[in-house]
């Protein structure tokens, strides 16, 4: 059977929407259990810890050039530096590192 | 404290939506890539990445379209690809004011990426929607434009560039998680914790059948439900 590209979009779509926007329809107001709350808290931050390591490493076309973009972007997020200022340093330094070791 | 007009968290939103949108550009090529091998045409497949603002999840859904597998088998891959953005919105749920108009939740749902959350969680005090549109502005077209050029003329950029792009998107998450991080000792323990076991998951290869989708919605479960039991925040905490 033949299968037509804009179901198979239309379920992408659908399906991805549903997944982001049930909780924040369904969650109103805030909640008050103190585990539940506190497990929300910290989602963001272990949760994009996950992410990043080691991912960060194989981002890159060498380990080395992401690890020093971790540490680089440690660093500069430590020292209070923006968003924009450690995003563009991490690429910096990899381009960098890139052009002298790979 | 004086509140910020809408316009300026929007302009706000704008300035950290660009390295966003850069990081976008060039991981969308090779979705696009992908795509291009799927059969879908360039329009097609920025329509796709439009819609879905997905990395894993397109490239899940490209994957489908290209054996030409069931409807059925689709939705289960997409929901498995893009479940952790139920714990993601979840979590953004508690960031919105309790009293926000209806509409704002169905619109800010359309865009809850891995970089959208970050910074959307990294505003001090409540989300606000204007803030959240501002980036979505920047974000969205370089992902769905990134996608579409990529099935038109494959990747624009040299390997070096796209290197350097991408870790911009990490250099994000980090931008985000440090500062909190340097005023509280149980998220920055969390933190290391989180990074030795993500990697000490991805060096074990009795995980290797593990989505990488579904590790980060393990480990993201249980290093936070751990926190969450030992050291419940105070009342007032996030608040602030």
């Amino acid at each position: 059977m033949q299968h037509n590209v804009y179901i198979y979009i239309a379920i992408m779509a659908v399906v991805t929407y549903l997944i982001r926007v049930l909780p924040l329809t369904l969650i109103r107001g805030e909640i008050t259990n103190r585990f539940l709350r506190s497990f929300l808290y910290y989602v963001p931050y272990v949760t994009l810890a996950v992410m990043t390591f080691p991912a960060i490493l194989h981002a890159t076309n060498s380990i080395w050039s992401g690890l020093a973009a971790l540490v680089v972007g440690v660093v500069l997020a430590w020292l209070g530096q923006s968003l924009l200022t450690v995003a563009v340093a991490a690429c910096v330094v990899v381009y960098v590192l890139e052009l002298l070791i790979v | 404290m004086m509140e910020k007009k809408n316009s300026s968290w929007f302009f706000k939103g704008m300035r950290d939506g660009m390295p966003i949108c850069l990081g976008y550009l060039a991981v969308a090529f090779t979705l696009g890539i992908a795509a291009k091998n799927a059969g879908l045409t360039p329009l097609q497949a920025g329509t796709a990445a439009f819609l879905t603002n997905a990395s894993a999840g397109g490239y899940a859904g490209f994957t489908v379209i290209a054996e030409q597998a069931s409807y059925i088998e689709m939705a289960v891959m997409i929901l498995i690809a893009n479940a952790r953005y139920l714990l993601m919105s979840a979590s953004l749920s508690q960031k919105l004011a309790p009293d926000i108009k209806w509409y704002h939740r169905l619109l800010i749902g359309f865009d809850v990426t891995d970089e959208i959350f970050g910074v959307c969680i990294a505003v001090p005090g409540k989300l606000k929607p204007a803030y959240a549109y501002g980036v979505f502005s920047v974000a969205i077209p370089g992902w769905a434009v990134g996608t579409y050029l990529g099935v038109m003329m494959g990747n624009l950029f040299s390997p070096s560039i796209v290197s350097a792009l991408s870790v911009g998107l990490y250099g994000m998450f980090i931008a985000i998680i440090i500062p909190p991080a340097k005023k509280d000792r149980v998220i920055a323990a969390l933190i290391i914790i989180s990074m030795a076991l993500s990697y000490a998951f991805a060096a074990v290869p009795l995980f290797d059948g593990i989505s990488s989708g579904i590790k980060v919605i393990i480990l993201t479960v249980v290093i936070s439900a751990a926190a969450a039991y030992f050291f419940p925040v105070k009342e007032d905490r996030d608040a602030a």
